[in-house]
């Protein structure tokens, strides 16, 4: 029986790790232009990457995430901040959901 | 001399509650999506306190996930290494692209700090700010939302089903929500981003659907999409030099 322990510090050793080496060891600008654009456009990539369609399957119906989906990007172009947007988006889920699942 | 460079005390303090509270709803969403992590790692055979140190220390939710199952599984300490490596391979990703936003001759340990929970929203908000990335404004941040991380998640392995199934609902867009209002505005002046965000949606839509993807984990998924359209935008529209940082 191996404890459960030890799994746990070689899940917190890894994950450390991961994001650790690069921003200790890159002291540098990188220069090139490829790697830059890249890490540039990461971020996006990723987040987008999750997002969409996940938010679908967060809720208990795919109608009231797809709502909050819209709601949220309308809210967002609009310059809505990160706290307004999220909070827009919990509430379109609970209103939608009292018609949807009534 | 740390402090001097990056601004003044009071600017420091006012930069350290700007992150406290963009701190706030990444936490609310924490604590919703710890929750149910904390079912799975009672599934697992986890104590609550242990659910509790997994999530202090890892900060990760698909990492987490997929080390509770192997946990489950009993797994080969090597192989539970792996997972967490595949599933939290992105923030490899991240801590890269935050190294290229650092104030240069910042200290060490703003760098070894820092790094303790680059999540995807702690990065999003991080990063989503103009200019060099501030040390105080991450722990600010870090301070609110790694506390709901944790206790979300020994809730969920001590309470099981007790939060009424339409907040846990709602909840679960809150995360969806910060992403939005993190990859939206920048579409509004860049074009290629916009279009490149519209992609991602199409792709990851594509790749949730067709065989063999399909079945992949959402971490492996990521990976690649992220590589992929990453390496293709950077290749048909690379930056010029001086729009950095």
């Amino acid at each position: 029986m191996k404890s459960n322990y030890i799994y746990i510090f070689i899940m917190a050793g890894v994950s450390y790790a991961i994001r650790v080496l690069p921003l200790t060891l890159i002291r540098k600008r990188i220069k090139n232009r490829f790697l830059q654009s890249f890490l540039y456009y990461v971020p996006y990539v990723t987040l987008a990457v999750m997002t969409f369609p996940a938010i679908l399957h967060a809720t208990r119906s795919q109608i009231s995430g797809m709502l909050a989906l819209a709601a949220g990007v309308a809210a967002a172009w609009l310059g809505a901040d990160l706290f307004k947007v999220a909070i827009l988006c919990c509430g379109v889920v609970l209103a939608a959901e009292i018609f949807l699942l009534a | 001399m740390e402090q001097k460079s990056i601004g003044g005390t009071e600017s420091l303090k006012r930069v350290f509650a700007e992150g406290m509270r963009d701190g706030v709803p990444i936490g609310m969403g924490y604590l919703a999506v710890s929750f149910s992590l904390g079912i799975a790692a009672r599934n697992a055979g986890l104590t609550p306190f242990q659910s509790f140190l997994a999530s202090l220390l890892c900060n990760a939710s698909a990492g987490e996930y997929a080390g509770f199952t192997s946990i489950a599984a009993h797994a080969a300490f090597l192989e539970i290494a792996l997972v967490t490596l595949i599933a939290n391979a992105r923030y490899l990703l991240m801590s890269c692209a935050m190294s290229q936003r650092m104030r240069p001759g910042i200290s060490v340990w703003h760098r070894l700090f820092m790094a303790f929970d680059i999540t995807d929203e702690l990065f999003g908000i991080a990063i989503a700010r103009p200019g060099y990335l501030n040390p105080y404004y991450t722990y600010g941040a870090v301070l609110t939302a790694a506390p709901c991380w944790a206790f979300g998640t020994a809730l969920g392995t001590i309470a099981g089903n007790l939060l009424p199934e339409q907040l846990v609902s709602a909840f679960g867009v809150a995360l969806y929500g910060m992403f939005l209002a993190i990859i939206i505005p920048p579409g509004k002046k860049n074009p290629v981003v916009a279009g490149l965000v519209i992609l991602c949606f199409g792709a990851s839509f594509a790749a949730s659907k067709l065989p063999v993807v399909s079945q992949w984990s959402e971490g492996t998924r990521t990976i690649l999409l992220t590589v992929l359209l990453a390496s293709g935008a950077a290749i048909l529209f690379p930056r010029k030099m001086e729009e950095n940082p």
